[in-house]
């Protein structure tokens, strides 16, 4: 089973993500992997467990995002790719898929790519189905258990009506959602290997593609208003009374 | 100078970080209201590589430094010092004392289990009526034929219920001039006949781990078990005790961390006065100190794990590193609960386990004023290092990783 898992480097999820002259800054808090993606990364760790094969880590982005890379190496991936090329810097989600697509391609005989639901920066979660789209295989999104067979795919998703089977036939796009399974630890011994390890950067002209044109600008951003909170302590002489004095105060505030 | 951790070294804390916080905080607070060990902590290290990280792949290890082992430390006892305690008698006192004086034949029978995880290992030094008198132990070996009969009691053992191996010391020579001359080290398998062993309770801090008794009656040993030569035991336990207290610096340092992390995040969320108290210049004043201690106890471990690794001898740079760390993270933890005010007194919060357990350390492996005797000694001269049969071998990346 050869496999592909996309991901992302993003803003440590603790970090303090705000807008200072238009644009995104986090301080000195670090950059780490998309935690969605280490749940993709998981699964297809997983895959590759019952079914043999390869898995490689693909990520677009600046030389940093090899720290990102190593993540996946030191977890157990066996390959791990950087595309960096400068006409990517601004690239939407669907550049991003046409970008994905081809590295895809040039992998050759991949059989699955996994993705993590959405990354929490951009939080659009579109580019798993937009890949899908430009590779024309099928995509199997939000999975929270996975069955591959030499040629089909199997996949449970969490609804809100509640959960449904869907099957696929190979190759196909997945991504994942937390249920998938935590994700394991690095190894000492990945981590060994993935600090040892090369990892080839490929530019667009390595892909063979022309620079794909964003279709979606972000022409501004926005800092959320600040919220004036006012805490009030709401005495009474038995829960129930306060319990009844809070409902009022909900009630009467048109809360509920 | 180059003061940066390098990318392995940052994946080895992060590694560590997520499994103490992910697995070990959430439960912490309630393994040690039960004064128990949590059953999976060891199983789980061991798992994770984290019982053999700085020992060589060909001995069972992971292949890291010794500074990944300082950093592990602290990861571990920023989250709870029961965790790493496990580090400090299993790798410090134990593995690594036999990497450095066992034969090659006892690094295959003992060392190897051990850094794979699959033994657990402590530390025979102290007895009921011997702490920092080492030179007062009353557990006797005597040698009959191959084998040694060993008689004695060892009190305030870490994992003394829980582990495989010890390294027990005992007086082989009680006619030897100088009392130090006569004790020797011995590798003990725990289940062997004569042996019964239990842990304490009530004490102060510690309450998730294992500290207990080990009694030896008759137990008789091959002296393929001995350790060094016989009459080389307070050579070889110093010189664990080096590596000990390498592990327990490290780890206050992480328990300083931890009391400035909660003391930061709960002075910014409590009110007093009109305003957030972390605006009060008091409380600031604390929360400095805590940074200058954190910042201090880093570089110190830091210096130490440095020297281990290029070989150099480390006894006074560690037991500076032990002093300071321990009796800083005692004050760190007392003035943690002071930010918290009467919240940080229960165990609401978790600043009132970190001072539990932070007295521990101010009290093993080299008392505070052992330490002040050791470094007075240095710098008056009546203190020198002399040299060892056998060194802690220095870290080599090529050959700690070949198989």
């Amino acid at each position: 089973m050869n496999i592909v898992v996309c991901i992302k480097q993003v803003p440590d999820s603790a970090a303090k993500v705000a807008v200072q002259d238009g644009q995104v800054t986090w301080g000195e808090a670090p950059l780490v992997m998309n935690p969605w993606d280490e749940y993709a990364v998981e699964t297809a760790l997983t895959v590759q467990e019952d079914h043999g094969g390869d898995v490689t880590v693909v990520s677009i982005g600046k030389e940093g995002v090899e720290e990102a890379l190593k993540i996946g190496l030191a977890m157990g991936s066996n390959n791990a790719i950087l595309i960096s090329d400068p006409a990517l810097e601004a690239a939407d989600s669907q550049a991003v898929a046409r970008v994905l697509a081809a590295v895809i391609q040039k992998i050759g005989d991949v059989d699955i790519v996994f993705f993590g639901k959405q990354a929490i920066d951009g939080d659009m979660g579109v580019t798993a189905a937009q890949t899908a789209r430009v590779l024309g295989w099928p995509i199997l999104s939000l999975a929270s258990s996975v069955e591959t067979s030499s040629d089909g795919i199997r996949v449970e998703r969490t609804v809100e009506e509640g959960r449904q089977v869907v099957e696929g036939k190979l190759p196909a796009v997945v991504s994942v959602v937390k249920d998938i399974g935590e994700p394991r630890y690095p190894s000492f011994m990945g981590i060994r290997k993935a600090n040892r390890a090369t990892i080839p950067v490929w530019t667009l002209g390595d892909l063979g593609i022309e620079e794909p044109i964003s279709k979606v600008h972000w022409p501004e951003l926005q800092n959320p208003p600040v919220q004036e909170i006012a805490n009030e302590i709401i005495p009474g002489d038995s829960p129930e009374e306060i319990a009844n004095t809070l409902a009022d105060k909900i009630l009467g505030e048109k809360v509920l | 100078m180059d003061f940066n951790l390098t990318n392995e070294h940052q994946m080895v804390q992060g590694m560590v970080r997520d499994f103490a916080q992910k697995e070990i905080a959430p439960i912490i607070k309630e393994f040690d209201r039960k004064q128990e060990m949590a059953p999976f902590v060891l199983p789980r290290m061991a798992e994770l590589g984290i019982l053999g990280i700085c020992l060589p792949v060909r001995y069972g290890g992971q292949g890291m430094d010794y500074i990944a082992l300082g950093l592990a430390c602290e990861e571990l006892e920023a989250v709870d010092s029961t965790l790493r305690v496990v580090m400090s008698v299993h790798i410090g006192l134990n593995s690594l004392g036999l990497f450095q004086w066992a034969t090659e034949d006892q690094k295959e029978r003992f060392l190897v289990p051990q850094a794979k995880g699959d033994k657990i290992s402590g530390f025979g030094l102290t007895e009921p009526g011997a702490g920092s008198d080492v030179a007062a132990m009353r557990s006797t070996a005597q040698r009959d034929g191959d084998d040694y009969v060993i008689n004695g009691e060892k009190m305030w053992i870490s994992l003394a219920t829980k582990a495989h191996h010890v390294l027990w010391f005992a007086r082989t020579n009680p006619e030897a001039k100088d009392p130090h001359d006569g004790l020797s080290a011995f590798l003990v398998e725990l289940d062997r006949a004569g042996i019964t062993r239990g842990d304490i309770h009530g004490k102060l801090g510690v309450r998730a781990g294992s500290t207990g008794w080990i009694s030896c009656q008759d137990v008789r040993v091959s002296h393929l078990n001995r350790i060094g030569e016989e009459g080389e035991g307070f050579k070889i336990a110093m010189s664990c005790l080096d590596n000990g207290r390498y592990t327990v610096a490290a780890g206050a340092t992480g328990l300083i961390r931890a009391c400035l992390d909660e003391s930061i995040k709960y002075a910014k969320e409590r009110p007093a006065f009109g305003r957030q108290i972390s605006k009060l210049q008091l409380i600031q004043q604390k929360i400095a100190h805590m940074v200058q201690s954190y910042d201090a106890a880093r570089l110190l471990y830091l210096q130490a794990g440095w020297m281990k690794n290029q070989g150099m001898r480390n006894s006074r740079q560690t037991s500076l590193a032990k002093w300071f760390a321990t009796d800083a993270s005692f004050e760190a933890a007392s003035q943690a609960i002071q930010i918290h005010g009467a919240y940080g007194y229960s165990d609401e919060y978790n600043v009132e386990r970190y001072l539990r357990n932070s007295k521990g350390a101010v009290i093993y492996e080299g008392t505070s004023e052992i330490h002040q005797l050791v470094q007075a000694g240095y710098a008056l001269g009546y203190r020198q290092d002399a040299p060892l049969r056998n060194e802690l071998p220095p870290y080599n990346e090529q050959t700690w990783r070949e198989n």
